[in-house]
């Protein structure tokens, strides 16, 4: 059982909690995720780290109520508890020197976009990032993302903030402009998609993490399967990030589909 | 004294021998082999009940005086774990059943999961001498050894006195299967500080996840776990040795030793074409839906999909338990395709029966060789090819050879994978200084089960792949008894 020590909305339906796990805590890095079961009847379903703090042994989760288990999660208040929190899962970022890197992220893709976005800044990179919503509610942890970049490019589709267009307009504006030299992307499948149909264009390293059906997340049973490079990976172990000129996210998007009939 | 001539001595002892002349061998042999009651397949498959009732206490007794005490019984040597088969049985001859239980608790941490799940007639059985000299059926070994753990847990208590004294010394175990269940009772005997670290919310690894309810009721477990924290072993669900605690975290910890009992939970695909169209789906997903989180109860979140022509492919025993679970979920038609004959199968023949009792078509020598799917992508057409057996290869085995021309086409809309598991990469992941095979399983010497860290020992399918659950608990007590004596001769 893990005690939520604090709670905040960005929005109507996107809460950033606090828990605490002192275990993952201390081990996780940037590009980690957790498992979560809410309570002794929820299914389990992947969450990413957006943030951890070993001294105090919590860490940051960024949930968007989208369906029951996220709903039950998201109804939480301090003081409650998860009732099962495992982690941390799945391959750490690889971080490096590479010169300049473009972080994009879409809704609540920006959550765990930020620990990769500090962990390339660290690196000695100089990273410019684009967050996108659809409107201006939607846009989350911008001074967040603001503290550890050197440039942020704001876009909602309404134009209500920022600059009015999708998250490729930012990405295309920073390309077109100045020497990219990695692309890292989080955000909706359809997105992920788009933006590394581009990137190709340019022949720009992208690396996207992929958030897929999970049931255990340790590589038992392989629903997070996706075809990278024309072979079968499971995203739990092998992932979650990709080299994204190399996933199929047609088969992807199928498959988080799965389920729709089931989705209460 | 070594194990024979304490057996001897056992069956010197005046019970038995009084019993062994209670009877002659002719009148014990003149008995039949006792039929286990079993729920009747048009019932079963709307339910999720225990199929295998138990025996009676006539039944088992009766069944008990069947074995002939024999002076050097070979049904021991086809027990992984060499429980003391005549002296627990005798036990059940003369209606001491908490004897008999203590015998087999001597040897083995789980007899009421083994005497349900084993392949009792490749091991124990198919060395009876009913059997191997005698030309009659085996005596229900398998089938005693669950009566007496069943019974035993019905009518005692469990004592707190089984609790030995702590040593102090912190041992660890990665994975609470069977495996590292076994290995924990051991250890717990022999006095030391274990804590058990699983993966999942749950313990009991394959127990629970995989091998379904109406085979192995999962209060069967629950109380064999439950045994084991009464010798003080501690369980932390949610904890990934390699993941949440490192190598480095367990020293710090004060543990002095890591036993590695992480199984074979990787599905393998067969990687056709089709493979990830939604509908197809491993074994272990399917039965973890529906085993671990509840997918069949209304009250609970997790959901499976449903099929009305279900296509199950492989031959073992999770296959019987996938094609057995897609009845019971509903499905009209369900298919076991495997590419070899029924003879060539590794399940046990009781699942195999059970299967086809329950209306399950048996596909044999067809093997897919790819799926189509719908506009939404959904499983919708299984394309097979008809197998012909050709030469043995290595393994003695007859190898399935394709048909020329012999391909159909099946409708299907849900496909369950079950060709077998390869080992978890994650904690060979995570410390990389253990040597590994090529296959993927951590290399340990045979006898002690000590891996190239001198800490480190493993067992069960991570060393194996996959293979059973008795095996995996021979591994944790063999591994258990070498890592005690090392740590008490340092």
């Amino acid at each position: 059982m893990n005690k939520i020590v604090y709670k905040r909305h960005f929005s109507e339906k996107v809460v950033e909690l606090v828990v605490e796990a002192p275990l993952i805590a201390h081990s996780r890095r940037a590009g980690h995720f957790v498992i979560v079961r809410a309570d002794e009847h929820s299914e389990r379903i992947p969450l990413t780290i957006a943030d951890a703090d070993a001294e105090r042994g919590t860490i940051t989760l960024v949930v968007q109520s989208v369906g029951k288990s996220t709903h039950k999660i998201c109804g939480k208040e301090p003081g409650e508890y998860l009732h099962d929190v495992v982690g941390p899962l799945g391959q750490a970022t690889h971080i490096e020197k590479v010169g300049t890197v473009l972080c994009c992220g879409g809704g609540v893709g920006v959550a765990p976009l930020l620990p990769i976005i500090r962990a390339m800044k660290d690196a000695g990179n100089r990273v410019v990032s684009v967050l996108a919503g659809r409107t201006r509610d939607l846009i989350i942890l911008e001074q967040q993302v603001r503290a550890a970049s050197d440039e942020v490019v704001i876009m909602t589709d309404d134009g209500s903030y920022g600059n009015k267009g999708l998250v490729t307009d930012g990405v295309d504006d920073v390309i077109s402009r100045e020497k990219v030299d990695l692309v890292v992307t989080i955000g909706p499948a359809v997105m992920m998609k788009f933006v590394a149909l581009l990137t190709k264009k340019y022949n720009i390293p992208t690396m996207c993490s992929l958030n897929t059906i999970m049931v255990d997340g340790t590589g038992m049973c392989g629903a997070c399967r996706v075809t990278v490079g024309g072979k079968t990976k499971f995203v739990c172990i092998d992932g979650p990030e990709f080299d994204a000129h190399e996933v199929d996210f047609d088969e992807m998007m199928m498959r988080l589909h799965s389920y729709d009939n089931d989705n209460k | 004294m070594d194990e024979k001539d304490i057996r001897k001595q056992h069956r010197d002892e005046e019970w038995r021998e009084e019993l062994r002349k209670s009877k002659t061998a002719k009148e014990r042999m003149a008995t039949p082999r006792v039929r286990m009651p079993e729920l009747s397949p048009e019932y079963r498959v709307k339910c999720n009940e225990e199929v295998n009732q138990g025996l009676t206490v006539e039944m088992a007794v009766e069944e008990a005086s069947r074995c002939l005490d024999c002076p050097d019984p070979q049904c021991v040597t086809g027990c992984p774990v060499g429980i003391e088969i005549p002296a627990f049985i005798k036990n059940i001859e003369r209606r001491d059943f908490h004897a008999a239980a203590m015998t087999l608790k001597a040897t083995s941490a789980l007899p009421a999961v083994c005497g349900r799940v084993c392949p009792q007639e490749k091991q124990c059985e198919s060395k009876c001498i009913y059997h191997a000299k005698l030309g009659k059926q085996a005596v229900a070994i398998g089938y005693l050894e669950r009566f007496a753990a069943d019974y035993d847990r019905e009518h005692n208590q469990q004592t707190a006195s089984d609790k030995t004294p702590s040593n102090g010394i912190k041992i660890a175990v990665a994975g609470s299967g069977p495996a590292g269940l076994a290995f924990a009772g051991d250890m717990a005997k022999y006095g030391y500080d274990v804590t058990v670290f699983e993966a999942l919310h749950e313990i009991g690894g394959v127990l629970k996840y995989g091998i379904p309810e109406f085979r192995l009721p999962n209060r069967i477990v629950d109380a064999e776990i439950d045994g084991l924290r009464a010798m003080g072993v501690k369980f932390e669900p949610n904890c990934i040795i390699g993941k949440t605690l490192s190598y480095d975290d367990l020293h710090e910890m004060g543990f002095n030793g890591l036993f590695v009992a992480s199984g074979a939970g990787l599905p393998r695909f067969m990687n056709i074409p089709g493979e990830n169209l939604i509908g197809v789906m491993s074994s272990n997903e399917y039965l973890t839906r529906i085993n671990l989180m509840g997918a069949a109860h209304p009250e609970d979140d997790t959901p499976v999909l449903h099929g009305k022509n279900v296509a199950v492919i492989g031959g073992g025993n999770t296959a019987m338990d996938s094609v057995r679970t897609a009845r019971r979920m509903g499905a009209s038609n369900v298919m076991l395709v495997y590419r070899r004959s029924e003879d060539e199968m590794p399940a046990r023949a009781e699942e195999v029966k059970h299967a086809k009792e329950e209306g399950v078509h048996f596909m044999t020598l067809h093997n897919p060789i790819e799926y189509l799917g719908d506009e939404k992508g959904h499983v919708r057409t299984m394309r097979v090819q008809r197998m012909e057996l050709g030469e043995p290869d290595e393994s003695g085995r007859r190898s399935p050879v394709p048909v020329e021309g012999a391909i159909e086409d099946v409708d299907v809309d849900m496909v369950i994978v079950s060709v077998g598991v390869s080992p978890n990469p994650l904690i060979p992941h995570a410390i990389p200084q253990l040597e590994m095979s090529r296959r993927g399983t951590i290399v340990v010497d045979e006898t002690t089960m000590r891996s190239s860290l001198s800490d480190i020992y493993a067992g069960g399918d991570i060393v194996r792949g996959g293979a059973t659950v008795i095996l995996a608990m021979g591994d944790g007590r063999h591994a258990a008894a070498s890592m005690h004596k090392a740590l008490s001769s340092d």
